[in-house]
């Protein structure tokens, strides 16, 4: 029976990873590769962890610590996940050109990568940059003649 | 509440010692046993949250491990077969989360799902910017995620 439990659980990961590599290889673009990427690695490891837990019922301090690292796996991943694509996006990074709809363009304070939740209030910061930009150029022209 | 779960542990700690073996399923007995023994005991106390809320957080966990199998199904068909059937596109959508710690829990969730990834937090903590694979409509994507997730969280957080 037991068996039976650690063959299901091990094969889910182990095909999950797999997905995930192939995926790394298919994607049309960066976000979706970090997306596929992330979460299958964290499922099928996590399971391979579970299956150890299992397989040793006998012996205490092997759950303990599969838990222990299934837990510092969930939390770690996903700000990992979170800080790359920040960091893709704000260099610059392109989309996939089938993209529906893109809400962040624009968002970000150009100089400081401030992020604003309201769509109009960050037009209106980015326009007066674009202005106050432009203005400097047109001093420093002026300064050069 | 913490007191509860305090002395739900103890009793379980000493089902454990009375009965002489340390192995995991026979824990997680005694934490069933002392849940329900406390539950029992504290009918006519004034405080029941925390037996309200362990049944929730259980259900929760299952009812995102189910998403998450879900979801890892789709995006599994969709990287084996030849054809790209994604939608993608980044989308705002507006927290009712209040504190870090919920922004925190909401987030590592969405982030976990497959198709979802958290792209960044707006500075006053009111907006998430999700890059989102499947993405047909953004109103019914919002939707479904605010009752679905959110609303199962917030009711365990609060």
């Amino acid at each position: 029976m037991i068996n039976i439990i650690l063959g299901i659980l091990s094969t889910i990961g182990a095909l999950s990873i797999l997905f995930a590599s192939i995926g790394l290889i298919r994607m049309p673009d960066f976000y979706l590769r970090l997306s596929v990427t992330v979460k299958a690695s964290t499922l099928g490891v996590g399971l391979f962890l579970i299956c150890a837990a299992i397989m040793f019922p006998d012996d205490i301090s092997v759950t303990t610590k599969a838990i222990a690292i299934i837990f510092f796996l969930i939390i770690t991943a996903p700000v990992a996940a979170h800080m790359i694509a920040r960091t893709a996006y704000i260099t610059g990074t392109p989309l996939w050109k089938e993209t529906v709809i893109d809400e962040l363009h624009g968002m970000y304070n150009q100089e400081t990568h401030e992020l604003k939740s309201d769509p109009e209030d960050a037009q209106e910061d980015n326009d007066e940059q674009t202005d106050s930009a432009n203005g400097q150029i047109a001093d420093n022209e002026e300064a050069t003649q | 509440m913490i007191k509860y779960f305090l002395m739900n542990l103890l009793l379980s700690f000493i089902w454990v010692a009375l009965t002489g073996s340390l192995s995991y399923s026979n824990f997680i007995f005694g934490l069933l046993l002392g849940f329900f023994v406390l539950w029992i005991m504290s009918r006519n106390e004034y405080d029941q949250r925390y037996f309200y809320r362990v049944p929730k957080i259980i259900s929760f966990l299952l009812y995102f491990i189910w998403e998450m199998i879900k979801a890892n199904l789709q995006v599994a068909y969709d990287v084996m077969t030849p054809k790209y059937f994604f939608r993608p596109g980044v989308v705002r959508f507006p927290l009712s989360a209040k504190t870090d710690l919920e922004i925190n829990v909401l987030s590592t969730f969405i982030s976990l799902t497959p198709g979802t990834l958290i792209l960044d937090v707006s500075e006053d903590k009111k907006a998430l910017y999700i890059h989102v694979m499947y993405l047909n409509d953004p109103e019914i994507f919002i939707n479904s995620l605010k009752m679905g997730v959110e609303r199962r969280l917030m009711e365990v957080l609060r």
